[in-house]
C-alpha cells in the first residue's frame, strides 16, 4: 500500500506453539496453566550432562505443517545451537535447524478484503524450541517458570511479499486457519501459543533496494500487528520525508497509545554463534514418512468448504462459519455421519450451539454435547417424533450431556403421528362440539382453530399438528 | 601453518553476547589463556582432510527419536533447591530489562 510516495515491504516470522503430549527434547508434559515450574525436568533445566532425545511427535506434526503450505519437507535434518543469555532458557541456546529447515518453498494463498488471492511465500519453516516464561517483578528481580521451556514450536518465515498491515493481517488470519486444520494447534492467541516476530521497512516507489528493516517482536495479537506496522509505516513516511535515515532497531508496540517505541538499535547483525547441536542425531525423511504424515492430515478448511458446498447442499456461508475451527467442521463431519441430515446438522451449529458457546463462554470442545446426541436430536425431528418446538426442551437437555430419545420419551416430549389414536381423539372433540361443525360448513375457518385447540389440550400437546390437520379436515368432510 | 589468534575486542565482544562484564586486567588475562587453548586445537589442522565430508555427530545414529509420551519426572522441588533464589515456586532472578530474549 502507499503512504505517500512510499512502498511498504513487510515480511512475518511467525510461531506457533504445537500440542504434542511432551516437549521437544524431553519426556516432559506440554501443557498451559499448570503451577510455575510443574513440568520441568533436569533436561529443560540445561543440566550438564543430560542427553536429550528429540521427539518424533513434534518432527512428524512440523512436517503437517509443511505440507499444508505447500513447502517442500527436507529430507536430511540436523539440529543446531543457537546461543543467547536469558534466563528464559537455562541451557542458553535453542535448539532449532539453521541449516536444514524442516520445510522450505511454501505459500500462503491470501483472500485480501477485496476478494483478491494474494500468494505469500513461505521462505523457510524450522522446529524448535520455545522458552520460559520471564515475569518482571517490581522489586528489581525476574521470575521465571520453565513449564512451557522446550515446547515444540513451527516457526514460519514468509518472504517479504506482504504489502500493507492490511495484508498481514489477512496472512495472520489465515496462516491460523490452515494451521488449526492440521491439527497441530489450536493456536489460542490468548494462551500465546501464536505470536509473530514483524519486520517492515518502506521504499520510494520504483526503489529497486529495500528500505532499512525495523523489527518488532513477539506480538501476541493479530490486532496489534495491524496496528503497530500502520504506526510503523506512518512514522518511517514522516522520517524519510524530513530528509531523515531509518536505523535498524528493534522496536516495541504499546497498545494504549498504539505506537511503536525503541527498544535498541542494532549495529550489525544479530550474533547467535550457531553451531552444530553435538548431543543429537540427524534426521532423514523419506517419502515413506512423509506419505505417512500426508495421509494423517486433516483435510483443510477450503476443501471442507467446497465438499460442504457440493456434497452436502450447504449454502457457501454456512460452510464458511462451520470450518472456522476444526473442532466444530470435525464436529459437524462426526453429526453427519451418525445420521442426522446435513442442513439442519448445520443450522443447529451454527444458530443454536454457537449461541450456547457465545452464552457460556466455552468451546464447543468443552460443552457436553456429542455428535451423536445432536444427531439423534435431528433424527427425532425428521422422523416427526418430536415438534421442533419440543426439540428447544430436548436441546437444552442434549447440551447438558442427556441422551435425546430417552430424555424425550421420560419427559413425554414424543410427538404422536398414529391415525388410530388421533382419530379417537378427533372423533371425541367433534362429537362434543356440534356447533364448531355448523360454523365450519357456514364457512367460519376459524372453527378449526378452535377444534385444533381442543384436540391439543386432550393430546397434551403431543399431536403431530400436521398429520392431525389433515385428518381433522377429512373428518369434518365426512360430517 | 599459521597460527589461530584471538583479538581482545573479539574476547569482549563474546564476553558481552554472554552478558559477563571483565575489567581490563581479566580481558587480557583471558585473551591470552584463549590464545593458548585455541593453539591447542592447531594441532586439529595437522590432519590432511581434503575430501572427507563435514562431522556433525561422532555417532552414526541416525533417527535416533522418541514416542511423543508425556513422563513427568517430578524434579521441580530438587531443581529449585539448586535455583540461586526461589519464591513461589518461581526462580528468582535479577531482572534484565535492556534486552529480550532470542
Amino acid at each position: 500500500m502507499a503512504t505517500g510516495n512510499f512502498e511498504t515491504t513487510i515480511g512475518l516470522e511467525v510461531h506457533v506453539e504445537m500440542q504434542t503430549n511432551s516437549k521437544l527434547m524431553s519426556p516432559s508434559p506440554v501443557h498451559y496453566g499448570d503451577k510455575p515450574n510443574e513440568n520441568t525436568n533436569v533436561i529443560d533445566f540445561g543440566y550438564p550432562g543430560v542427553l536429550p532425545v528429540a521427539n518424533k511427535g513434534a518432527i512428524e506434526f512440523g512436517m503437517r505443517a509443511a505440507l499444508a503450505l505447500h513447502a517442500t519437507v527436507s529430507p536430511f535434518i540436523r539440529w543446531d545451537r543457537k546461543n543467547y543469555f536469558y534466563p528464559d532458557n537455562p541451557k542458553a541456546y535453542q535448539t532449532t535447524q539453521s541449516q536444514t529447515p524442516l520445510g522450505t518453498n511454501g505459500y500462503l494463498d491470501v483472500t485480501l478484503t477485496d476478494g483478491t488471492v494474494k500468494r505469500v511465500r513461505i521462505k523457510e519453516m524450522h522446529v524448535e524450541e520455545d522458552a520460559g516464561k520471564n515475569t518482571h517483578g517490581a522489586d528489581g528481580y525476574s521470575y521465571v517458570d520453565l513449564n512451557r521451556q522446550g515446547t515444540p514450536l513451527i516457526e514460519i518465515v514468509s518472504e517479504p511479499d506482504i504489502a500493507s498491515p492490511e495484508e498481514a493481517y489477512a496472512y495472520l488470519e489465515q496462516l491460523r486457519q490452515a494451521i488449526l486444520f492440521t491439527g497441530i494447534s489450536e493456536a489460542k492467541m490468548q494462551e500465546g501459543q501464536m505470536r509473530a516476530d514483524v519486520n517492515i521497512s518502506i521504499r520510494p516507489f520504483g526503489s529497486s533496494e529495500y528500505g532499512t528493516k525495523v523489527e518488532m517482536k513477539n506480538i501476541n495479537s493479530f490486532n496489534y500487528v495491524r496496528n503497530a506496522l500502520i504506526f510503523e509505516e506512518k512514522r518511517q513516511a514522516e522520517v524519510l520525508r524530513s530528509g531523515g535515515v531509518i536505523q535498524q532497531e528493534t522496536r516495541r508496540y504499546n497498545e494504549p497509545t498504539k505506537s511503536t517505541i525503541l527498544m535498541r538499535v542494532k549495529e550489525g547483525a544479530d550474533d547467535y554463534r550457531y553451531f552444530p547441536e553435538p548431543d543429537l542425531a540427524p534426521i532423514t525423511i523419506d517419502d515413506a514418512w512423509i506419505q505417512k504424515v500426508a495421509d494423517e492430515l486433516p483435510k483443510s478448511a477450503g476443501d471442507r468448504q467446497r465438499d460442504y458446498v457440493s456434497d452436502l447442499g450447504i449454502e457457501a456461508y454456512d460452510a464458511e462459519v462451520l470450518t472456522q475451527t476444526l473442532a466444530m467442521s470435525d464436529f459437524y463431519d462426526a453429526t453427519v455421519t451418525a445420521g442426522a441430515d446435513a442442513k439442519r446438522a448445520a443450522n443447529y451449529l451454527i444458530g443454536d450451539v454457537n449461541a450456547f458457546m457465545n452464552k457460556h463462554q466455552i468451546e464447543l470442545q468443552d460443552t457436553q454435547l456429542t455428535p451423536v446426541h445432536l444427531a439423534g436430536m435431528i433424527k427425532l425431528i425428521e422422523a416427526g417424533t418430536i415438534s421442533t418446538k419440543q426439540a428447544k426442551q430436548v436441546f437444552e437437555a442434549i447440551m447438558a450431556g442427556e441422551e435425546p430419545e430417552s430424555f424425550a420419551k421420560k419427559n413425554g416430549l414424543v410427538q404422536i403421528s398414529d391415525p388410530a389414536i388421533l382419530l379417537g381423539w378427533i372423533t371425541e372433540v367433534l362429537d362434543n362440539n356440534p356447533q364448531s361443525i355448523e360454523d365450519f360448513k357456514g364457512g367460519k375457518d376459524r372453527a378449526t382453530g378452535y377444534l385444533i385447540g381442543q384436540l391439543m389440550k386432550m393430546s397434551k400437546g403431543q399431536a403431530n399438528p400436521g398429520v392431525m390437520n389433515n385428518m381433522l379436515l377429512e373428518e369434518l368432510a365426512k360430517r | 601453518m599459521s597460527e589461530t589468534t584471538i583479538s581482545k575486542s573479539e574476547v569482549a565482544h563474546v564476553a558481552n553476547l554472554a552478558k559477563l562484564a571483565f575489567d581490563d586486567t581479566e580481558l587480557v588475562q583471558f585473551t591470552t589463556q584463549l590464545d593458548n587453548i585455541l593453539n591447542i586445537f592447531d594441532t586439529l589442522g595437522e590432519v590432511n582432510t581434503d575430501g572427507v565430508a563435514p562431522t556433525y555427530s561422532v555417532t552414526d545414529n541416525v533417527n535416533h527419536l522418541r514416542e511423543d509420551v508425556a513422563d513427568n519426572w517430578h524434579q521441580k522441588q530438587e531443581l529449585l533447591k539448586n535455583a540461586p533464589l526461589e519464591a513461589a515456586d518461581l526462580i528468582k532472578v535479577p531482572a534484565i530489562l535492556d534486552g529480550e530474549g532470542e
